[in-house]
């Protein structure tokens, strides 16, 4: 029985058929954050703390309301949406980072989502950094060994002197961030997904990571970008995702939905 | 099911149908950060072990980074913490009177306390704000959480061995000379390593849902170290000046803390004999190590795909 399905799924993959990489389940996910809003004596909060009562300073986001999908491998899909409509959110939650607080994502292998920002340390050199960011996203000594190189040309970071063995505060904010893009796209993906990463430094820079993007598509199943800038989403996405308060307003091919969205907010 | 297998169309208009958990089990795909079973975890971390060390060596070089004295500071600190308790408990209070072997072994005495607690308090202070104070780092990459207290600790770790060059030197001004004994510094240290990573990792959990704990713990160490006998001999002070009954003593004395403190002193200064700390201490240490070893791992993988969240 097991076989014979087997066999069945093995027939079908050469006629073109779409394999799924990653499917949204009626995704929900909920933010608390504490201190925000709300007054209380501290009398009030250690009564709490004791009766076990949940505090009224703890507010709940609720940020990505009911959303589901399906990417299929080859896709390229972009998100839209205002600010604050839920796209990183959703992003972090597909990449397994946000646990769903109702629904269910399922994946290919584990996604990647392009940012080591958090894991470098603005107080250590350039060099260190590259290395500690490659061991964060999961790379071997050796691959990050071999790539170093490579990393640091890519950021162009030593062409106006050398600068790999300053610590990195010492940077120029457009330094910085091409050093973090460099270290982010230094590593192969399944499924990749980029959370604004085209508007970094200068044009010179912007074109060689968009060059790099469209690598990464070629060796990723599935890119996920979201993004603000429209053309850059016409540019590398065959679907997009329209996403405002936390829902799925609009899922189907860039044009009508980049038309819809581009009518709405009124540029 | 059975028509996929009698050769139902293929494409994808067929699978449009199937609900998606039946579509995601048809191309075995898996749900985005479940929890990895316990070996699966433990694999995943040992993958980790560069990204673990690499992490505490560039916490520790990034600490002290911004002051001018640099990384001076990290064994300054504990030295002028001993410093003003010998003015306070050695001098003023006349702690330096149960020391085995005399007065002269309370600076030896006095600084492997501060250092081995240290050791434990910081791991625990910065276990609490593994998770919390990388928030950021646990919600934009993937990598098994443990790595986070278990590198705080390691950090710790490497930091004590900094200050064991320090010791060194004070304990030869005191003219405590080599011994073959000084090797069981080796294992003492093991055992409280491992207990501090599973102290850390229990806290690394608490701390994440109850950010409030960084607060408390302070004062929770400091009760801690007033009963574990950092900077007066426990036992005799207990015994001899007060009037608590030995059996309170004795179970201060059998605190992990406590036990991992008198270990070094034994291993270190020539005038402690096997009686002068806990009984069986080795097997204490042991089963300290294992239990807060065993007990914060699995504590702390309990809540792995939940770290992050709020």
């Amino acid at each position: 029985m097991a076989v014979a399905e087997q066999g069945a799924i093995e027939d079908s993959k050469p006629a073109g058929e779409k394999i799924p990489t990653v499917i949204c389940d009626d995704l929900h996910i909920v933010y608390r954050v504490f201190g925000g809003g709300g007054r209380g004596s501290a009398t009030a909060a250690l009564n709490r703390i004791i009766k076990r009562q949940p505090s009224p300073r703890m507010r709940e986001v609720h940020a990505v309301r009911g959303v589901s999908f399906t990417a299929y491998r080859g896709e390229a899909i972009g998100l839209i949406g205002t600010n604050g409509s839920g796209k990183s959110t959703l992003l972090k939650a597909v990449a397994g980072l946000l646990p769903p607080e109702k629904g269910k994502v399922y994946t290919d292998g584990q996604p990647s989502l392009l940012g080591v920002n958090a894991a470098l340390m603005n107080d250590l050199t350039g060099e260190r950094n590259v290395i500690l960011g490659g061991l964060a996203m999961g790379m071997s000594k050796e691959q990050v060994r071999e790539r170093y190189q490579g990393i640091v040309d890519f950021s162009g970071i030593n062409e106006k002197g050398d600068f790999i063995t300053l610590p990195m505060r010492t940077y120029s904010s457009g330094m910085a961030a091409r050093l973090r893009f460099s270290i982010a796209a230094a590593k192969d993906h399944d499924v990749l997904m980029i959370d604004e990463a085209l508007a970094t430094g200068d044009k010179k820079f912007q074109k060689r990571s968009e060059a790099r993007i469209r690598e990464l598509r070629k060796e990723a199943g599935t890119v996920f970008l979201v993004s603000h800038n429209n053309k850059s989403i016409r540019d590398t996405c065959d679907r997009v995702l329209w996403l405002e308060k936390g829902e799925l307003v609009m899922d189907g091919p860039t044009d009508e939905v980049l038309k819809a969205y581009e009518k709405e907010t009124g540029k | 099911m059975s028509d996929t297998a009698t050769g139902a169309p293929p494409g994808h208009s067929s699978d449009g149908e199937l609900p998606p958990a039946q579509l995601a089990a048809k191309y075995g795909l898996t749900q985005s950060g479940a929890r990895p079973t316990l070996p699966g975890y433990v694999r995943q971390l040992w993958d980790r072990r560069h990204f673990i060390l690499a992490f505490s060596q560039a916490k520790l070089t990034a600490q002290y980074s911004q002051a001018k004295l640099g990384q001076l500071w990290q064994v300054a600190t504990p030295l002028l913490n001993a410093a003003v308790y010998f003015m306070i408990f050695g001098i003023i209070l006349g702690a330096r009177d149960g020391v085995p072997g005399g007065k002269h072994n309370y600076v030896p005495f006095l600084v492997i306390g501060v250092f081995i607690f240290t050791f434990t308090q910081q791991s625990v202070m910065t276990g609490v704000r593994s998770i919390t104070g990388n928030l950021g780092l646990v919600r934009a990459l993937h990598f098994p959480r443990a790595s986070l207290p278990i590198s705080f600790s390691l950090q710790q770790l490497q930091q004590l061995l900094f200050s064991m060059i320090v010791l060194l030197v004070i304990l030869l001004g005191f003219q405590e000379w080599p011994t073959w004994r000084w090797f069981l510094v080796l294992p003492a240290l093991a055992l409280q390593f491992v207990f501090n990573i599973g102290l850390a990792m229990m806290f690394a959990r608490m701390g994440s849902k109850t950010p409030d704990l960084a607060q408390l713990m302070p004062f929770v160490l400091r009760t801690l170290m007033y009963a574990s006998g950092v900077m007066f001999p426990l036992h005799a002070m207990l015994t001899k000046n007060t009037s608590a009954p030995t059996w309170v003593a004795d179970v201060l004395q059998a605190n992990p803390v406590s036990v991992y403190m008198d270990l070094m002193r034994f291993s270190l200064i020539g005038d402690y004999s096997i009686h002068d700390i806990a009984p069986h201490a080795w097997w204490l240490a042991l089963g300290w190590a294992l239990l807060f070893g065993v007990l914060g791992f699995v504590y702390f993988w309990k809540a792995e795909e939940r770290y992050g969240r709020g």
